[in-house]
């Protein structure tokens, strides 16, 4: 059918679209700590993912690799040989058993950052999906769920996660790794449901989601494909910071000597192994831990940085 | 008319429960609405129009809202029976929305080509490639420059009059038989609102749809519609062809409205004609007529019975004691009680 439509006004020059993701990035390089932080994770992902195959390649370590010769087997400093001269290939020294730190923390950083993430998103899938369901449907069904929300938050959510380590744990590596990813992911998700409740709610009654009812779209659709995407950017927020403090807390639990068990490490337990020597080899403890807070910091910097990014709004100066 | 009607409102009730009062926002209203037809419908703020038009589509907001009764019939099926499912191949399909803000009804994250081919993905069965390509059509069709790359782009991008355009191509996406714009033009300003007048009759013209207005300009309503209701506190006032209403309004409250338009063309500069007060609260309405404390011709029985609905000529009603003393009345002056 040709018709003739009036042109719109302002047919002007071509405006190349930015997204609001373009848009945010380019705010998010502004900041330099930001900037710094992002840097400094990205190198820590990719030493912990490249590290441990180099080091293996280069000198024959791995993370649980024990010398045969007797003469090795015992805490070395940092660049320091077995003769006690300048050498690269301990850069953190060694262990009481000659194993190589360097190695056992990059695999260590591999375990807590996959305890991080992984937990972070077992609490994100609950906590959206929870949080949008309670939003959406509203009413008495909403003041239940948010009730419920609130006795959870009640309860010490450090002794649920032992309870259920102390339950179920103590089976395998692998099988405990599992059960740290889960039980973390279940006390950590309350304030991303509040968060994506609230969003919901105060989206719901907008006029583009009366016009996708209106086009016949249905509940679920509107939730996954209208709602969510728009509680997208405080979900990003809180969950970069959801990492560090999920990490923090694996990290501890693995010191109490009840998160990751032997041979596996992580930042937590390669400090508790650490923290028995302090006095005599200091740099058992001084290596994982700086490591870890480092990667702590930098994960807080880049997720006040992406918070800032995401929500102009909020920022003061 | 002749055939049956596309759409025929009965008696359609929509209450709103507030604090334990009830508010009869939308209260008996009937209308029919032939095939190519365009209906206007005037009021005030709060006289029930908009109401009216979330009813026809059960989008009323549920826990506040709920249809106590009535019917709406279209294409011989009573919509307030129908399942969910069965409404939502109705939504969007055989009829579509326009919203008055064109500015919040688009969703800010989702591109603009995304937006439109959901409608065609769902109605239609289209596949990812042709629901695009039929999105460009239609954003070429309603007269967007370079739609295939503001396809790509984000509502931000847009103006405001772009926006409605792009609601007005969802709504046209899947050639609905009747669209109803609520206050489409309310929000712009006024050489973006001639565009976009232009635009639905065009449309309209082309596509043969029936269109129901919404609005409460009464310029507009002269120069789009066909036929004319006029609402005040969720009750049809007056009913009839737009011209004959124009002409003859045999309703007070009509009267009032249509003399409240400034006449730029008058040579006398006389104060211009308001309507005294403001509109009711429907939640506390007056046991007569719900107009009675503002009208120029109310007497004693105005606030004590409620009024009927006169035929005054064929296909033209009013509610209103006095209709056909109004109706008779020269036009261009109020009625005012006691005048004969």
């Amino acid at each position: 059918m040709a018709v003739t439509v009036p042109a719109a006004a302002g047919q002007g020059a071509a405006v190349k679209g930015t997204s609001l993701w373009q848009d945010a990035w380019r705010r998010l390089r502004k900041n330099r700590l930001a900037v710094a932080g992002l840097f400094i994770v990205g190198f820590v992902v990719l030493a912990s993912l490249a590290g441990p195959p180099i080091i293996e390649w280069t000198t024959g370590y791995t993370y649980d690799y024990i010398p045969r010769d007797s003469a090795l087997i015992r805490a070395m400093p940092p660049l320091t040989g077995p003769d006690g001269s300048f050498s690269w290939t301990h850069p953190m020294g060694t262990d009481n058993a000659g194993r190589d730190i360097l190695a056992r923390v990059l695999l260590g950083g591999r375990i807590s950052l996959m305890v991080g993430l992984i937990s972070t998103l077992v609490s994100l899938v609950i906590g959206v999906t929870y949080g949008a369901a309670a939003g959406y449907l509203g009413g008495q069904l909403d003041d239940l769920m948010m009730r419920i929300v609130d006795v959870l938050y009640a309860l010490p959510y450090m002794m649920i996660v032992i309870v259920l380590l102390a339950m179920f744990g103590g089976q395998s590596p692998f099988g405990q790794l599992i059960l740290l990813f889960i039980s973390l992911g279940a006390v950590s998700w309350l304030t991303t449901a509040r968060i994506v409740r609230g969003q919901v709610i105060s989206l719901k009654n907008q006029e583009f989601v009366l016009a996708a009812r209106a086009t016949g779209v249905s509940a679920l659709r509107i939730v996954t494909r209208h709602l969510v995407p728009n509680t997208l950017g405080p979900v990003i927020v809180y969950a970069t910071l959801t990492i560090p403090s999920v990490m923090l807390l694996e990290a501890f639990l693995s010191f109490l000597g009840i998160g990751v068990q032997a041979p596996l490490a992580s930042w937590g337990s390669l400090a508790a192994d650490g923290i028995q020597n302090i006095a005599i080899f200091p740099w058992q403890l001084i290596c994982p831990g700086v490591t870890m807070a480092v990667t702590l910091f930098s994960l807080n910097f880049l997720g006040d940085g992406l918070r800032d990014a995401l929500d102009p709004q909020m920022r003061k100066g | 008319m002749g055939a049956a009607p596309l759409l025929s409102v009965r008696d359609l009730r929509t209450y709103f429960d507030e604090e334990g009062q009830t508010a009869r926002a939308v209260d008996g209203v009937s209308f029919d609405l032939a095939r190519g037809e365009t209906l206007g419908i005037v009021g005030e703020s709060g006289s029930g129009k908009t109401v009216t038009n979330l009813s026809i589509l059960r989008l009323v907001p549920a826990p506040p809202g709920r249809i106590v009764g009535g019917q709406i019939l279209f294409d011989g099926r009573d919509l307030l029976s129908l399942s969910d499912s069965d409404l939502r191949k109705v939504r969007g399909k055989r009829i579509g929305m326009i919203f008055q803000d064109p500015m919040t009804s688009l969703n800010p994250f989702m591109r603009i080509s995304r937006q439109l081919m959901e409608v065609t993905e769902l109605h239609l069965g289209h596949s990812r490639a042709e629901a695009f390509e039929h999105a460009v059509k239609m954003l070429e069709l309603v007269g967007i420059p370079d739609a295939r790359r503001r396809a790509r782009g984000y509502p931000h991008e847009l103006s405001g009059g772009m926006r409605q355009r792009v609601m007005i191509a969802m709504a046209l996406s899947c050639r609905p038989e009747l669209i109803i714009a609520d206050e489409p033009t309310t929000a712009l300003d006024v050489t973006i609102q001639a565009q976009i007048l232009d635009l639905i009759r065009q449309l309209k013209a082309d596509t043969g749809t029936s269109v129901i207005l919404i609005t409460h300009d009464l310029g507009v309503v002269a120069g789009m519609t066909d036929r004319l209701i006029v609402m005040y506190a969720g009750k049809v006032f007056e009913s009839g062809s737009t011209v004959e209403i124009f002409a003859r309004p045999a309703n007070p409250y009509t009267r009032g409205l249509l003399l409240s338009v400034p006449d730029v063309t008058a040579m006398d500069r006389g104060d211009l004609y308001q309507i005294r007060g403001l509109p009711p609260d429907v939640a506390h309405l007056p046991p007569g007529c719900p107009f009675a404390p503002r009208c120029d011709r109310a007497e004693a029985r105005c606030r004590e019975t409620a009024p009927p609905m006169v035929q005054v000529a064929p296909g033209h009603f009013s509610l209103c004691h006095f209709a056909d003393e109004v109706y008779a009345a020269p036009a261009g002056q109020p009625v005012m009680s006691g005048s004969r």
